[in-house]
C-alpha cells in the first residue's frame, strides 16, 4: 500500500509538470490555433533563467519564480508579434515549422553559452529535506511542486470560468468569427494569451530547476510527452489537458513501479494511451469536434 | 440606415453575389427571400465583415464600412443573428447574453430579457447548446437586443420552429421595430415575412431581381412559393 501511494505521489509530481505545460499549450492552441512547438524550449529557458539568475546575480528561487515567468511572457509576446501572428492566416504547418525552428535556435544559443552538461540548482533552504506524510516521508520540494501546480491550475480554471476575460477567451476559443461579429476585438487578446502560455512554461521550468537536470535539451524530450497529453485531453480543452497531465504522470509511475521488468511500457504508455484515445474518441477525452466558425 | 450597392462576392472562383443592390431605411423591417444557395447568408456575412472575397459598397447610416473589422461593425450597432443561431457550448445562457458589449442607446437589460423569456431564465446557468432549437433562437435574438444593436441582420430566425415560436419571433421583431430598430431579415416563410416586414427583396442568381410590397407578395404568393421551391 505504501509503495502504491508513493508511486502515485511521484506520478502526480511529474504529472504536475505535464499539466502546467499542457495547460499553456492548450490556452495558446485554443485562442491562436497554433501548436506551439517551442513550448519545450520556453520551459528549458525557464529553468536556465532560474539557474543563471542564481549563479550570476544571486537571485533566489522565490524571486526567480516571479521574475522568470514574467520575462518569458515578454519574450513570448515579442515572438508572437514579430513572427507568429504573421503566419496565423496561413496553413498551421507554417507556424509548426516556425516554432520548431525557434526551438532549435533557442536550444543552440543556450548550448553555445552553457554547454550540454547539466547545471546544478539547489532547492531553496525552506524546501529541502522531507516531510512526514503519515505513511511515508516525502521530499518537501516535491510536495511543494504538487501543491503549487494544483494551485496554478485551479487559479487558471477559476479565471477562465469566473472572470469576464475568461469568458471572452472561452468564446473566442470556441467560435472566433462569431465572437468578433458580436463586437469583441479578439485580436487584442491574442498576444497576451500567447505570453500567458509561455509564462506558464517558464514557471514549470523554474519549478523543475531544483529537481531535474538543467540542460539545453531538457525541454525537447518532455514536450513530446506533453503533446501526447494535450491530444489525449482534447486539443484546446483546458480541463482535459490538466486532467490528462496528472493522469499520464500517474500511469507512468504505476507502470514503472509494477511493470519494472518491462521498462518499455513506462516509456511508451503515453503513446499507447494516446493511440487508444484517438481510436475511441478522435477529439480527445474532453475535446469537442471543431464547431463552425 | 443600410445601403448596399454593387455587392459582389466569391467563394474562391465561384461568384455568389453579382452586383446586388438593396437598402433598408431607418426603422424598416425588410426581408430578403431567395432559393437555397441564392447567397442570402453570404450577403449578411458581407455586411458583417466576415466574408473575405467581396467587392462593392456597404454603407451603414451613411458611412461606408469599407474594410472595417467585424467587431468594429458590431460596435457601430450591427447585430447578427446567424443561421445556426450562434450558441456557445462553453458559455452559459447568461454568459451568451452578456458576452457582447452594449453598443446602442437603448439596450435591453438582462432582467428585461429574462422577463420576456422565462424559459431562458430557468435555464440561465446551463450551457446554451443544451437549449431547444426554439430557445436558442430566442437567445440569439435576445442577445442582439441586449447589445442594443440598431440594425439587426437576422438569418432565417423561424427556420424549423413550431408555429407558436414563429409567432414569438414575430412579436419580438415587431417590438424591436416599435423601438426604432431596423431589421434586414432573411426569410423563406412568406406568410411570416408579410406579417412582420414592410418590404421584400428577391435574390436570384446573386442579383436582387425584385423589390416588392406586402400586397404584391401576397398576390404573387403561389408563384413565389413555387419559385422558391417550397
Ligand atoms: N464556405 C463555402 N465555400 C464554398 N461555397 C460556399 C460556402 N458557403 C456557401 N457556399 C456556396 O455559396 C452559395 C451561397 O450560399 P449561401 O449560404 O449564402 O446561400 P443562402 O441563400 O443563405 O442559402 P440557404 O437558404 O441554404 O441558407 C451556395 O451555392 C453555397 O453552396
Ligand atoms: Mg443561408
Amino acid at each position: 500500500m505504501t509503495a502504491f501511494l508513493q508511486s502515485t505521489f511521484n506520478g502526480l509530481v511529474s504529472g504536475a509538470f505535464y499539466a502546467l505545460l499542457a495547460l499553456g499549450l492548450a490556452v495558446i492552441f485554443g485562442m491562436l490555433r497554433v501548436v506551439n512547438f517551442a513550448h519545450g524550449a520556453f520551459y528549458m529557458l525557464g529553468a536556465f533563467g532560474a539557474y543563471v539568475l542564481l549563479a550570476e546575480a544571486g537571485v533566489p528561487f522565490w524571486l526567480a519564480l516571479v521574475v522568470v515567468p514574467l520575462a518569458l511572457a515578454l519574450l513570448g509576446m515579442a515572438l508572437e508579434r514579430a513572427f507568429i501572428h504573421r503566419l496565423t492566416r496561413l496553413d498551421p504547418l507554417y507556424n509548426f515549422l516556425l516554432t520548431f525552428g525557434l526551438t532549435l535556435i533557442l536550444q543552440d544559443l543556450v548550448k553555445l553559452r552553457y554547454g550540454v552538461q547539466s547545471s546544478p540548482y539547489e532547492a531553496p533552504a525552506g524546501l529541502r529535506g522531507s516531510v512526514d506524510l503519515g505513511l511515508f516521508d516525502f521530499p518537501t520540494y516535491r510536495v511543494f511542486i504538487l501543491g503549487f501546480a494544483v494551485a496554478v491550475c485551479v487559479g487558471v480554471w477559476w479565471a477562465l470560468a469566473r472572470t469576464r476575460v475568461g469568458m471572452v477567451a472561452r468564446a473566442a476559443t470556441e467560435r472566433p468569427e462569431l465572437t468578433r461579429a458580436l463586437g469583441i476585438n479578439v485580436g487584442r487578446w491574442i498576444t497576451p494569451v500567447f505570453g500567458f502560455g509561455t509564462a506558464l512554461a517558464g514557471l514549470a521550468g523554474v519549478l523543475a530547476a531544483p529537481m531535474r537536470a538543467v540542460n539545453p535539451l531538457m525541454g525537447a524530450d518532455l514536450i513530446i510527452v506533453v503533446f501526447a497529453v494535450v491530444v489525449i485531453g482534447g486539443l484546446g480543452s483546458i480541463f482535459g489537458s490538466v486532467a490528462a497531465g496528472f493522469g499520464i504522470g500517474m500511469a507512468q509511475a504505476w507502470a514503472e513501479a509494477y511493470l519494472s521488468a518491462f521498462p518499455i511500457v513506462a516509456q511508451t504508455i503515453v503513446f499507447i494511451v494516446m493511440a487508444a484515445v484517438l481510436f475511441w474518441r478522435p477529439a480527445g477525452l474532453f475535446g469537442r469536434a471543431e464547431a463552425p466558425a | 440606415m443600410l445601403r448596399i450597392e454593387n455587392l459582389s462576392a466569391w467563394y474562391g472562383e465561384a461568384q455568389v453575389l453579382r452586383d446586388a443592390d438593396l437598402h433598408v431605411d431607418p426603422g424598416e423591417v425588410v426581408t430578403l427571400v431567395g432559393r437555397n444557395g441564392a447567397g442570402k447568408s453570404t450577403l449578411l456575412r458581407c455586411v458583417m465583415g466576415l466574408h473575405p472575397g467581396w467587392r462593392g459598397t456597404i454603407k451603414l447610416g451613411g458611412t461606408a464600412l469599407g474594410n472595417l473589422s467585424a467587431d468594429r461593425r458590431a460596435r457601430l450597432g450591427l447585430g447578427w443573428v446567424p443561421d445556426d443561431r450562434g450558441s456557445y457550448a462553453t458559455l452559459t445562457v447568461t454568459e451568451n447574453l452578456t458576452l457582447p458589449p452594449t453598443v446602442g442607446p437603448d439596450p435591453w437589460s438582462l432582467e428585461r430579457v429574462y422577463e420576456a423569456f422565462p424559459a431562458l431564465h430557468q435555464r440561465r446557468k446551463s450551457a446554451a447548446t443544451t437549449l431547444s432549437g426554439g430557445e436558442q433562437q430566442m437567445l440569439a435574438l435576445a442577445r442582439v437586443l441586449r447589445m442594443g444593436a440598431r440594425m439587426l441582420l437576422c438569418d432565417e430566425p423561424t427556420e424549423g420552429l413550431a408555429p407558436l415560436l414563429v409567432q414569438q419571433v414575430g412579436d419580438l421583431l415587431r417590438e424591436a421595430k416599435r423601438h426604432g430598430v431596423t431589421v434586414l431579415l432573411v426569410e423563406q416563410n412568406l406568410r411570416f415575412a408579410t406579417s412582420v416586414a414592410d418590404r421584400h427583396y428577391l435574390l436570384a442568381e446573386g442579383r436582387v431581381t425584385a423589390a416588392m410590397e406586402n400586397s404584391e407578395v401576397r398576390s404573387r404568393e403561389r408563384e413565389l412559393l413555387s419559385y422558391l421551391g417550397i
